[in-house]
């Protein structure tokens, strides 16, 4: 086991020092409520000559991405980070790093979308750049963060595909949490040095990155695209795996919590599992046989696993921090109840849109949550979405 | 300076025929004369428009140097970010090589568009070279008016009717705000006169930091003129101080071409369609206003011209 020092740092501090352990080519930022202390602290390295990084302080964050594309493009291992109005501008160009097949990692910090102008947390920003092509990595706290940042750059480089990792807007940014640090040559040796096969930079063998494709290559190449996306499950499980093996700390496509004999059971992504794990805990003293899953990776979204992890309970609520102005559920929920309709799986599926916005989740809502799938199973109707905490 | 003699030895170009440019585009003639003078070992990122379209349909390309294309807005910034890779790999030991950095954006992907990401590249201070392609309108989408475009054009956005006689407003001057970005080196250039061109591409080229050059490129299709009439277009566009040549080095104004004899406007824009209605009776006052303003630019950069450099320019990078 490599040697490691357990720190104090906001989830924004621990995304940080990742990155500078990570020593990237080139950061190119912009800054925004809440993840701008990401680049903040980062350029404070760059100043300080802690990292060789060129960072790129560019003048919006379609510009960061754009320039981010420049340099992975020209075969330098690339950072940025963002959140909400940010990720929304960048959406053209996430759409065309992927495309490109660049390997950049985001540092999103999920932040509610305008309008209305909010600056806390909900997860409509990521939600909206869903099938930009991304790998979607959610944190459930700053270790959990810090952890997912260190194994992007591995994910991404191994498929050939960028990846976002989130945190909670100010719940995870810039909540003070122990978190354990890994020693800086542990984290540069898990890493590796990049080596591109096609690169701007190489002058011995110009490349054209970016052609215009018509009718008769664009579908072969966005399904090489989709190919690449349905094969980063096994990246991430096997990147997932070394990094267990080498620190100790295991993670999958999601985590399953007291789900082994559950009857009744939540997925939440990011910071309200944490807040469900106490509910959990606390029900399972009462004798409710409840369960927890976690997502982790959204993008690819892990189908059959999550089915099958779900096949044995009775009822399931599905939290979304989003909605999907659809006029029928979150985008969490859809696609559980699709995974779970493709394995024939029939269950009370209940659909809670929480949190718009930041808005608190307590304790409380979570078990009257519980308390509803307990009344479900029993018969009772209950609506198929339910927008929770909110005044109507 | 490079002399044609010794360009035309490049055994391997590195723009190359074949592309889908049309007949007597002047754009390919700017993208193959920027990057033969600029040599093998320069990386190009072009925005979306015209030349990117017709170099790089897939499976080939135009382009034997290293070539990337975004996004229509952000030519200037994707240079900047290969640019920043090569400092950083500089820095880090890792690269040891010269390259030059080089985007070419159109007018609607430099002046409107992608103005702000150009501006934001400039300010940072970046070793590029951002060559702007100017035919005055979007071509690419089918000759839609832009800043670039000129007053009293004809566009498919601002198109002559009954009542509208073409583009209302005159354009932008998009070198003057280069210029005021306080970068080391802003030119404007014409297709039609290689030489301005390969020597102000060549100048840029060996001065470090931001360089802006705002090559005015007649469009056969948009202007509607006789496809072996684009260079001469150019050369009279800048014959008659409709374009004029010149340079600005440190803040220091150079007019690179004075023609001899200042030509009346009138004799360039009646070569093209897309002028055509000015010469009915009633546009004559229009007419008289375009030349007006003509001379008064011409004017203008003269007396700057006779102007010393500010003494606190500004040198970047």
């Amino acid at each position: 086991m490599a040697k490691s020092n357990i720190v104090a740092r906001t989830g924004n501090e621990a995304m940080a020092e990742a990155m500078r352990q990570i020593n990237p080519d080139v950061v190119a930022a912009y800054p925004i409520t809440p993840a701008t202390e990401i680049v903040q602290i980062f350029a404070g390295y760059v100043a300080d000559g802690i990292v060789d990084t060129e960072f790129v302080p560019v003048e919006s964050e379609h510009s960061a991405m754009s320039a981010c594309i420049g340099s992975s493009a020209a075969g330098g291992r690339t950072m940025t980070g963002t959140s909400s109005q940010g990720l929304a501008l960048m959406a053209e160009m996430l759409y065309i790093a992927a495309g490109l097949r660049l390997p950049i990692v985001l540092a999103d910090v999920n932040r509610a979308l305008s309008s209305p102008i909010n600056i806390h947390c909900d997860h409509s920003d990521t939600m909206m750049v869903k099938d930009a092509g991304w790998v979607q990595i959610f944190s459930e706290n700053a270790q959990e963060a810090y952890d997912n940042m260190i194994q992007a750059v591995r994910i991404a480089e191994s498929s050939k595909l960028p990846v976002v990792v989130t945190t909670d807007g100010f719940i995870i940014s810039h909540g003070m949490e122990r978190i354990e640090i890994l020693d800086d040559k542990a984290v540069k040796d898990f890493v590796g040095e990049y080596k591109p096969e096609n690169y701007l930079l190489n002058f011995d063998r110009p490349i054209t990155a970016g052609a215009l494709d018509l009718t008769d290559y664009y579908f072969e190449h966005k399904r090489q695209q989709i190919e690449a996306i349905k094969d980063s499950k096994k990246v991430i499980l096997d990147v997932a795996g070394d990094f267990a093996a080498k620190f100790g700390r295991s993670y999958g496509l999601f985590e399953k919590y007291r789900m082994e004999d559950a009857e009744v059971a939540l997925v939440a992504m990011g910071s309200t599992a944490g807040t469900a794990k106490v509910t959990v805990d606390a029900l399972r003293e009462k004798g409710v046989k409840a369960g927890l899953i976690k997502p982790r990776v959204f993008r690819p979204f892990p189908k059959e696993e999550l089915a099958d992890a779900l096949k044995g309970v009775k009822a399931i609520a599905v939290m979304d921090r989003s909605d999907s102005m659809n006029a029928q559920e979150g985008p969490l929920c859809l696609e559980i109840k699709a995974a779970l309709y493709d394995k024939g799986i029939s269950k009370t599926v209940l659909n809670y849109v929480y949190g718009l916005g930041g808005r608190e989740i307590r304790l409380d809502e979570i078990e009257a949550v519980f308390n509803d799938l307990a009344a479900a199973i029993k018969g009772s109707k209950k609506p198929a979405v339910t927008y929770l905490g909110v005044r109507e | 300076m490079a002399n044609l003699k010794e360009l035309s030895k490049q055994t391997k170009p590195l723009f190359t025929g074949g592309h889908r440019a049309c007949a007597g585009c002047g754009a390919a003639i700017v993208a193959r004369q920027v990057i033969m003078t600029a040599g093998p070992n320069t990386v190009v990122a072009n925005a979306t428009g015209c030349l990117e379209v017709v170099s790089t349909i897939f499976p080939y390309t135009a382009w034997n140097v290293p070539f990337v294309h975004s996004a229509f807005e952000n030519a200037a910034a994707s240079i900047s970010g290969a640019e920043s890779l090569y400092k950083a790999w500089v820095r880090k030991g890792k690269y040891n090589k010269k390259a030059n950095f080089i985007a070419f954006g159109g007018d609607g992907g430099t002046y409107d568009i992608g103005l702000q990401s150009l501006s934001g590249a400039m300010e940072r201070g970046h070793n590029i070279l951002y060559v702007c392609y100017n035919n005055e309108a979007y071509m690419n989408t089918g000759v839609q008016r832009s800043g670039a475009t000129p007053k009293g054009a004809d566009t498919s956005t601002a198109p002559v009717g009954k009542v509208r006689k073409g583009k209302e407003q005159y354009r932008k001057d998009l070198t003057e705000i280069m210029v005021a970005h306080k970068i080391p080196y802003v030119a404007q250039s014409v297709v039609g006169n290689w030489r301005d061109l390969t020597s102000k591409v060549e100048k840029a080229l060996a001065i470090e930091g931001p360089k802006f050059i705002n090559v005015f490129q007649p469009c056969r299709l948009g202007w509607s003129y006789e496809p072996e009439m684009t260079c001469e277009m150019g050369r009279m566009a800048a014959d008659t101080c409709a374009w004029p040549l010149y340079e600005v080095v440190n803040g220091q104004y150079k007019i690179t071409y004075k023609p001899k004899e200042k030509k009346p406007i009138a004799e360039w824009l009646k070569l093209q369609g897309r002028f055509r209605h000015l010469f009915r009776p009633e546009n004559k006052p229009l007419l008289d206003d375009i030349q007006a303003v003509t001379d008064k630019n011409w004017e203008d950069l003269l007396r700057k011209e006779s102007c010393a450099a500010p003494v606190a320019q500004t040198k970047l990078a």
